[in-house]
């Protein structure tokens, strides 16, 4: 917001009175200065700082669906509502602050299911039922075409090495049990995440 | 009842939670910045960054110093900005804390000029200065200023100002016995005693404070001699002091410059 | 004391409780290569040169041994230090008895040990063999002491470069925690395990703290700081091609053809209970289908031919074994080691799947600046994510707190949680087999995954706790497992964690109002709620705490009082159980030497697989059982080669790969590129100041960075040289809001011998002003 020379001189005038008014003894108090305080109407949810295996608690304000505000969780034995500058940062994962101070979406997200044909130099969007059922196509050619029942020796062996496959130390036990569920169920035996990284 | 914030530069790691967390709270967008040679980045406070973490690098006989600093609004008690504001925008809160009243404040950008400690920024998108508030929100409605808030080894400690002191009196004496002899407490006493207070284990220079901070001269004698006309004489200042501030600015901007090209300056 | 570990900057919050411990009089050691956030508030700063983990603490060990400084009541009772090794055992000029040249299977040659001779001596019960004298020449201890002697201070000083004073006093400080009333701990992280022996140097740290009785005490022990939010759980949820969940061995073509075979391999200790672990999880995956008759599916389960860990299959996929990629929430593009390569590789697969928040350099490479995306056939599809705070799960910390988090948004767009993700790419998948057939279906079709139209979170971690089939209720303890296929469980250790669906231990949020920090009733630790492990050690054997003041169990005369679960029969009587503390191991004690590893059953020092120097200890370079996948890759030290050391870290303000905090402005803000830091020594060499750009060279490749030029870094000076160190911060790629070069283009992919974990702290480089 830029002020006008009209502006400026309106604003000037409004300070001058409030000037006189301190002089007098008034003292601005506290209530009168700030704004409304802006975790009002919040909800309060909790969750576990997605960084380092510290495994400190983060607060999440959410208003209207929105998040507004995380902060450390006081009330957590590990970290007692400290929090170090990336955890400090959660908020900026999910939202930025735009140059006029307005909470908008994080741009560099991935909002869309995105497919790169051969050869193309950019993503095409496409819907979760195609990639979904594109997907398992691939999949299902690639195991078929590499998979080995029985080894040389006799053994059964039900394994398929044409794929390998990442897990993770980002994602919650409970993903990562179906990970390794699907994976074993395809056959595969190349199986690794940052663990061993 | 003053309520003030102690930093125990002995315990601080460097981890700049306190930076970011105060940006969090505080609503204000990330700066363009780039790496210059030393970990310390944004540069400046500025109307994005209220307050930042300092770098600075000694060797010494012990081997190398690692020292962290936190630059930001002292909320000093005899304070060269509110002395200075014409229109009174400039107060001490219930609580201790130097706040500005942005109903009141006409953007003259005195304040920022005269601060011994330069710290409080202007923005020119709003014609407003800007600086750390102690989180006056948070605090009025019980909760720690961010940056206290944040941080995790407890280097910064909020809290009545006289129960700081003794902390810190002790803490002093502490490190002054285990090899930093240099150790002090500062903002006991300068500019009347500041709202931000300091336990350093070298010299202030090494964290970015000015050994011995004053309010200007040029802003007392203001204070004394035009108070009662600031009104009629900021109107027709206006103008002189935006010049004043550019030129500033540049002197800044000059210096900073300087102090990256010298190779002898370490700024880890 | 902090080893290979950078608390501050990596794990700051754990600060919070180091700093806790120094106001009560504790001190912090930090042992690193050069000065960091952690050194600049440690007591004692004890610069080592990168690589040289292994002599500093066998320098430690035998400091500890050769003054009598160990804590001679637990290593007596608590330790193998009494038994007898077969007279046969050895070690000469680097090598233990049993080395053997082998084929690698990769066209070269390593060293694989025949460790019939890492043995125990016997009596004709078949019982260990004790001294508990210690002064069995073949004892365990007495054997620990020759191997160890030659680590005098003065040695490793001359091969870590560290000042022999530092030293001294470092392990002056450490060692005096071998007091039974001193609680010493160590942390670590990659700084320790990302070499080619990291592996025996976490066994160099579990000997130090076990002869000096820190292990299983409130305050001590071995702690691993997990650099990730959940690399505890993903790695207990085995996303490892060794192992499937709970550390059970993945079955292989050669040892274990039938499930019979599976069994006989099941280990001593509380291991014995292996079958019923095992056969549950085979309940948990393929259901009813899963019969005493057809060995539970046992044949479903993929069996393994070699080592596919991920240096392994990253060459595979080189070779053109591997033709389609998986990757979930993973960027080896900038994270693997020789990373260029790795996106070379990328071409020749036909597919690639990645599931993301940011788009990553993995799924991007054919955008990498410079490439030629006309010339890439591969077909990638890039899968949007929910954010952790959009989706509902538990993850598991470093102290192994099963830790619930709720969706507290929804996630934008398309974006989807990585739970639903793979629910539908499996019913998916699924579908295309029931509707054509295929390749041996019955894994995928007889898979138990009845979790409706959307799998939830509470239903799958019921299904990972664990049932008993016979009545329907959850389990709370994998006690009541059983190998007759009357129960499941997805993990055993597992079990208990959300045993109770309206009220899962994992969602617990009491603090505790006395103790010392255990906090019990916050979240769920595994294994049953048990917060430190080994605790019968907290205790003598009599059942008096060690330290009066700092009681974990102590014996009232009829019972235990004790703050945590206990690690041991409380049924029996305090000198009973006191015979087996370690419960997991076959011995029941801490393992001084072990026949587990695949180097050596002491840690001995090798130089890493690059380095300037030759090595001071024996006539073998570096890890003779390390395979090397890529011999071209190996760089000279010599003054026109690789004459510098480089080692890789990270920074308090970035993550990782940097895929999602070099997309966090506040982040990229405070850090906004990659650099590489250099002693002022080395920048008046090269003639750089601070800031000016340079080029860093090793030989797999080489990238530019500002140059930090700071009295933080030093030379060494090591086996009569000085070398100078590079030391490199590899957050960077192409993609993302700050973009920037990928370090890892230049780091090598050979690795531990037990790990494959690769040697990123410690190369050759070299170095050059951008002109």
């Amino acid at each position: 917001m830029k002020l006008s020379r009209r502006q400026f001189l309106k604003v000037g005038g409004t300070a001058a009175a409030a000037t006189t008014l301190y002089s007098f003894g008034f003292k601005p108090t506290a209530e009168g200065t700030t704004r409304g305080f802006r975790l009002h109407y919040s909800r309060e949810i909790t969750t576990i700082c997605p960084f380092c295996g510290v495994g400190c608690g983060i607060i999440c304000h959410v208003r209207d669906g929105q998040l507004i505000n995380t902060e450390g969780d006081p009330d957590h034995p590990v970290n007692e509502g400290t929090l170090c500058s990336k955890g400090s940062s959660l908020f900026n994962m999910a939202n930025v602050y735009d140059e006029d101070g307005n909470i908008i979406p994080n741009p560099n997200r991935v909002t869309q299911v995105l497919y790169r044909a051969p050869k193309a130099s950019e993503w095409e969007v496409v819907d979760w039922d195609w990639a979904l059922e594109t997907v398992a196509k691939r999949i299902k050619k690639t195991r078929d075409d590499h998979f080995i029942e029985v080894n040389s020796e006799g053994v059964t062996v039900n394994r398929n090495p044409a794929i390998s496959w990442l897990g993770s130390a980002m994602c919650n036990n409970e993903e990562n049990y179906l990970y390794h569920k699907t994976a074993r169920a395809l056959g595969l035996v190349n199986i690794d995440h940052c663990a061993r990284l | 009842m003053a309520q003030s914030i102690l930093i125990d530069t002995s315990k601080c790691m460097g981890c700049r939670a306190c930076q970011v967390a105060c940006k969090q709270w505080n609503q204000l967008p990330a700066d363009s910045t780039e790496f210059t040679g030393s970990y310390e980045n944004p540069p400046r406070v500025s109307p994005l960054t209220w307050m930042r973490v300092t770098f600075q690098e000694k060797e010494t006989d012990n081997g190398v110093k690692w020292y962290f600093g936190n630059q930001r609004c002292m909320h000093c008690t005899d304070a060269a900005c509110e002395i200075v504001c014409p229109v009174g925008a400039i107060y001490h809160t219930d609580t201790g804390a130097v706040d500005i009243d942005f109903n009141k404040c006409i953007g003259c950008n005195y304040c920022a000029a005269n601060c011994p400690f330069k710290v409080i920024s202007f923005d020119r998108k709003t014609d407003l200065p800007t600086k750390c508030t102690f989180c006056y929100d948070r605090v009025s409605n019980g909760y720690k200023p961010a940056c206290a808030a944040a941080c995790p080894t407890g280097a910064i400690d909020f809290g009545e100002r006289r129960d700081l002191i003794n902390r810190a009196s002790q803490r002093v004496m502490h490190l002054q016995n285990h090899g930093s002899q240099q150790a002090t407490l500062y903002g006991l006493d300068e500019v009347g005693g500041t709202g931000m207070m300091y336990i350093l284990e070298d010299t202030p220079s090494q964290y970015n404070l000015p050994l011995a901070p004053e309010v200007p001269l040029q802003a007392r004698l203001w204070s004394m001699l035009f108070k009662p006309l600031r009104i009629f004489v900021v109107l027709a200042m206006g103008l002189g002091l935006w010049t004043n501030y550019n030129k500033s600015r540049e002197l800044k901007d000059a210096a900073k410059k300087n102090k990256e090209t010298n190779p002898s300056d370490y700024k880890g | 004391m902090n080893i290979g570990l950078n608390t501050a900057e990596n794990h700051p919050v754990s600060m919070k409780w180091i700093q806790k411990a120094k106001d009560k009089g504790g001190k912090l050691i930090c042992v690193d290569p050069r000065f960091t956030r952690t050194a600049a508030l440690s007591d004692l700063y004890v610069p080592i040169r990168p690589g040289t983990n292994v002599a500093f603490l066998n320098g430690l060990i035998n400091y500890a041994l050769k003054n009598d400084l160990v804590h001679e009541e637990y290593l007596i009772h608590y330790t193998n230090a009494s038994f007898l090794v077969s007279p046969e055992f050895d070690f000469e000029d680097g090598y233990f008895s049993g080395a053997a040249t082998e084929d690698d299977g990769i066209g070269g040659e390593k060293n694989v040990y025949d460790k019939s001779s890492w043995s125990y001596q016997l009596n004709g019960d078949g019982e260990i063999v004790r001294d508990e004298t210690l002064a069995d020449p073949n004892s365990v201890y007495q054997l620990m002491k020759k191997h160890f002697s030659r680590y005098d201070l003065k040695s490793v000083s001359e091969t870590t470069g560290c000042p022999l004073k530092t030293l001294e006093e470092c392990a002056e400080l450490f060692c005096d925690t071998g007091d039974p009333k001193k609680a010493g701990n160590v942390m670590y992280a990659m700084g320790i395990t990302q070499f080619s022996h990291g592996a025996e140097a976490v066994r160099a740290i579990a000997i130090l703290q076990s002869i000096l009785g820190n292990m299983g005490r409130p305050g001590g022990g071995v702690n691993a700081q997990r650099g990730q939010s959940n690399v505890q759980g993903s790695t207990d949820m085995a996303m490892l091609y060794h192992i499937i969940p709970g550390y059970m061995p993945v079955p292989h073509e050669k040892s274990h053809p039938t499930l019979a075979d599976y069994h006989a391999t099941t280990p001593g200790g509380y291991w014995e209970n292996r079958p019923k672990f095992f056969n549950s999880l085979l309940k948990a995956f393929w259901g009813e289908y899963a019969t005493p008759d057809n060995d539970f599916c046992y044949d479903y389960l993929p069996k393994l031919d070699k080592e596919r860990s991920h240096i392994a299959s990253s060459k595979y996929t080189g070779e053109g074994e591997i033709k389609g990629m998986i990757c979930w929430a993973d960027n080896p593009a900038v994270g693997g080691p020789t990373a260029g390569r790795k996106r070379d590789y990328s071409r020749k697969l036909d597919w690639i799947i990645s599931v993301d928040i940011f788009e990553n350099e993995t799924a991007t490479f054919w955008k990498e600046p410079g490439v030629n995306p006309e010339e890439i056939d591969t077909e990638v599809f890039l899968l949007p994510a929910a954010l952790h705070i959009e989706r509902d799960g538990t993850i598991s910390n470093s102290g192994r707190w099963i830790q619930w988090r709720y969706a507290a948004i929804e996630p934008p767009g398309d974006a989807k949680p990585d739970l639903w993700i793979v629910d539908r790419l499996f019913k998916a998948v699924r579908k295309e087999y029931e509707t054509s057939g295929g390749a041996f279906p019955d894994p995928i079709l007889k898979m138990n995954w009845d979790y409706g139209e959307n799998a939830s979170s509470a239903e799958v971690a019921q299904e990972i706790n664990g049932k008993d089939l016979t009545t329907g209720n959850l389990i709370t303890s994998f006690a009541q497992l059983q190998d007759d296929g009357s129960t499941s469980s997805g993990n055993w250790i597992y079990a208990g964690y959300y045993a109770d669906p309206d009220e899962p231990a994992c969602q617990k949020r009491i603090r505790e109002t006395e103790g010392i920090g255990n906090h019990p009733d916050w979240a769920y630790a595994w294994p049953v709620n048990r917060r430190i492990i080994y605790n019968r050690c907290s205790a003598d054997p009599q059942g008096n705490p060690w330290n009066p003041d700092l009681p974990l169990f102590a014996w009232n005369g009829i019972e235990w009082e004790s703050l945590d679960v206990p690690d041991f029969n409380a049924s029996l009587p305090p000198e009973e159980s006191a015979k087996r503390p370690f419960i997991m191991t076959a011995e029941g004690v801490s393992r001084l030497f072990s026949n587990a590893m695949a180097d050596g059953p002491f840690p001995e020092h090798y130089e890493p697989w690059e380095s300037p120097l030759l090595n001071q200890f024996s006539g073998v370079q570096f890890n003779p059982c390390s395979t090397v996948w890529y011999p071209e890759d190996r760089g000279s030290a010599e003054e026109n080669q690789f004459p510098i050391i480089a080692t890789s870290y990270r920074l308090s303000e970035h993550y990782q790969t940097g895929m999602m905090t070099r997309n966090m402005p506040w982040l990229v803000e405070a850090m906004p590129s990659l650099f590489v830091e250099i002693s002022p020594s080395l920048a008046q060499k090269v003639g750089v100041t601070n800031g000016e750009k340079v080029i860093v060279s090793s030989h797999r490749g080489e990238f530019e960075a500002p140059v930090c030029v700071t009295p933080r870094i030093k030379s060494f000076n090591a086996g009569g040289k000085t070398l100078e160190m590079v030391g490199i911060i590899w957050h960077w790629g192409f993609a993302g809001l700050s973009k920037g070069p990928v370090a890892n283009d230049i780091t090598p992919s050979f690795g531990d011998p037990n790990t494959t974990i690769p040697e990123y702290k410690a190369f050759l480089c070299n170095i050059r002003k951008v002109v």
